[in-house]
């Protein structure tokens, strides 16, 4: 089969779970299918030969953040929100806003221009971890330290997110 | 050594057998095991005891905590793959690089573990 | 047929060989654990169907099967579905890295025992592992049972906090190996250069973590009957809850395959240039597959024998040994590492590390015995 075939047909799958993701009523299901829309994603960095980022989507996007996502809807009382966000002016608002970046995306796409690589010097491993290390610790050392520093300041958010305020519940 | 997109392929054939068999096993139990539904036995199993409220109740804060520190954390721990794999290469630098990226990272961790956040017994 | 295709059906025999040897292991290792588990406790254990009763876990299959296959009311059917499913799908996904031998030449064809050789290897395996919470968070949750929730709750939380000091135990292999590839890291290794002997505290940290994410005993808290009725799978039954046991088994003997990988040279075992040059390279790396079964197979021994020794953690204990035990550890063991490797002397950086950290330990303990004294 053609490269181009499976692209398109996963690209199909991940337009049709991220649809899903929006389209299902039980948030758990959404949380399902936004998994495997991650999977697809990483389908799609398999294609691209790139192979750590695959990995790293998989780990990081799938199998942390998502269970991230999965505790906070368990931590809702799912009955007693019954959501009243559904109101017509807010759905007027989310078409205005999501019409809009439609058309920023669109005519973002048609003036961009895709370079093509050379041929020459094109190595079709440098989505390798092995390469990407290599930019990373000498190229991109900076950015790569403060990273940390905004972890740090993630780390401190967190905690005073969770404070226990006195009197709450738990068990 | 050079690694292509399509070494993965035979995963799907492995991904095949794994559906093949849960859906199989899934619809042959369904088939098989005899169906007898009465009002006692739909209820939540608590032992007997008479279930009170509702199980899907708020739970402790301490699981999203940790859950968002879980994220960071592997986020951190992902950086550092391509460090490990590049180490001899990038020798005492890289040493000394990672070493200020994981001085940050415990100082995240004493503080954490300062406030008291995971302590579970309280 | 085009080389390509036939190295391709060359991997997918593999794949479907190797399936079928761990859904085997997964199934006679419930006949084992009940054995090991009579002998510990000076028991007989299951000897009625067949010899030895060796046809238990056949006779536990049909039972499985033969039982109602009960959703309760006030589940959410396709979730209550889902959770078993997903359980054993990623439990059965992460096999295909694991290199189960060397190239073999069988009717022409040269391949490696190996499923998939991809670049990221060892990451594959991480990242099905982390999805293992999934099946376990969305059963507990869809039972609708307070019990099981508590469990499935308490399992995903267990899971992602060890996943974390499992990551960083295996950074120091990567050091030694430079690669993700599983396949590499298992050539690193030949002639008895296992990374137990240059890693025994990383083993320790990766060990006690395969238990924690396989949910076993002293780790097993989200199933812990004295607390929790079953866990997460409180309000399952027939083989919905058979999946949850036998992804169990599963993990275990996928760990342990993991852990020779890693740690115990893989597919390599003392004599391996002797056989390979006496009886050629085929029959040497077959052998050599067996070698990994076996270290797998001592692994998930292992896992019986801790669970018939060792009492259950307490949950505070269990997440405090998780974050502020092991975590430490595995990052002093990198540094140790890295200092090791670039020193040029591995071991004795690696022994120097663990004598120091064991002082460290007893200092402390005997600082603290002294203030809880006073």
């Amino acid at each position: 089969m053609e490269v181009s075939n499976y692209w398109y047909f996963l690209s199909g799958l991940t337009l049709l779970s991220a649809l899903m993701v929006v389209l299902s009523k039980n948030p758990i299901h959404s949380v399902l299918y936004l998994v495997f829309t991650f999977f697809c994603i990483s389908g799609h960095y398999v294609l691209l030969n790139a192979q750590f980022l695959m990995a790293v989507n998989i780990i990081v996007y799938a199998g942390a953040i998502m269970v991230l996502f999965l505790f906070v809807i368990m931590m809702f009382d799912l009955k007693k929100n019954i959501p009243d966000s559904k109101t017509n002016l807010t759905k007027l608002a989310g078409t205005v806003v999501a019409g809009s970046v439609l058309v920023i995306l669109v005519a973002a796409f048609r003036t961009i221009q895709y370079p093509t690589p050379d041929e020459s010097t094109f190595n079709p491993n440098n989505g390798m971890v092995e390469n990407l290390g290599k930019v990373l610790y000498s190229e991109y050392l900076l950015p790569f330290e403060l990273v940390t520093v905004l972890f740090f300041v993630a780390m401190v958010g967190s905690v005073m997110l969770g404070k226990r305020e006195v009197g709450d519940r738990n068990f | 050594m050079n690694y292509q997109p399509s070494d993965f392929l035979p995963i799907f054939v492995q991904l095949a057998a794994a559906m093949g068999f849960i859906v199989f096993t899934m619809i042959v139990t369904h088939i098989l095991g005899p169906r007898r539904s009465t009002k006692l036995k739909d209820e939540a199993f608590e032992c007997g005891i008479e279930s009170q409220g509702d199980a899907r109740t708020p739970i402790s804060i301490k699981y999203f905590l940790v859950a968002i520190l879980f994220v960071l954390f592997d986020i951190e721990i992902v950086f550092m793959y391509p460090w490990a794999v590049n180490f001899k290469q990038l020798s005492w630098t890289g040493f000394w690089e990672m070493a200020v990226f994981m001085g940050l990272l415990l100082a995240g961790f004493v503080y954490v573990i300062k406030k008291g956040i995971l302590k579970w017994e309280k | 047929m085009e080389p390509t295709n036939t190295l391709f059906m060359a991997k997918a025999v593999i794949i479907l060989v190797v399936f079928a040897i761990t859904l085997g292991v997964a199934a006679y290792s419930t006949y084992f654990e009940r054995k090991i588990a009579a002998f510990m406790q000076d028991r007989v254990g299951p000897d009625r169907a067949g010899p030895f009763g060796i046809l238990q876990p056949l006779a536990d299959a049909v039972k499985m099967f033969m039982k109602e296959d009960f959703i309760p009311s006030h589940a959410n059917k396709w979730l209550f579905i889902m959770g078993p499913c997903l359980s054993m799908l990623t439990a059965l996904m992460t096999s295909a890295v694991i290199p189960f031998g060397d190239t073999v030449t069988v009717a022409g064809v040269t391949f490696d025992l190996q499923g998939i050789d991809v670049n990221i290897g060892i990451l594959w395996v991480f990242g099905i592992v982390s999805l293992g919470v999934y099946g376990i968070l969305i059963g507990g949750w869809a039972s609708n049972n307070k019990y099981a929730l508590l469990g499935g709750i308490r399992a995903a939380s267990q899971n992602i906090s060890y996943e974390l000091a499992m990551g960083l135990s295996i950074i120091a292999i990567l050091m030694f190996s430079g690669s993700l590839s599983t396949k590499t890291i298992v050539e690193a290794q030949q002639n008895g250069h296992w990374n137990i002997f240059y890693q025994p505290l990383g083993f320790i940290i990766f060990i006690v973590c395969a238990f924690a994410e396989c949910n076993r005993t002293p780790f097993d808290l989200p199933e812990c009957e004295t607390e929790l009725i079953g866990g997460y799978h409180t309000e399952y039954s027939s083989m919905k809850l058979g999946f949850y046991l036998f992804a169990e088994y599963i993990n275990m003997f996928i760990s342990g395959a993991v852990m020779a990988t890693l740690f115990f040279g893989g597919y390599d075992y003392p004599g391996y240039e002797f056989v390979a040059n006496k009886l050629g390279e085929t029959p040497a790396a077959f052998i050599g597959a067996g070698a990994l079964i076996g270290k797998a197979l001592f692994f998930v021994f292992v896992f019986m024998w801790v669970r018939w020794t060792l009492p259950r953690f307490r949950y505070d204990q269990l997440m405090n040994l998780g974050w502020t035990g092991l975590i430490p550890l595995s990052i002093y063991n990198v540094l140790v590492t890295g200092i090791g490797i670039l020193s040029g002397q591995p071991i004795i950086a690696g022994i120097a590390g663990f004598v120091l950290l064991i002082l460290g330990l007893i200092i402390y303990d005997q600082l603290t015995v002294k203030k809880k004294i006073a």
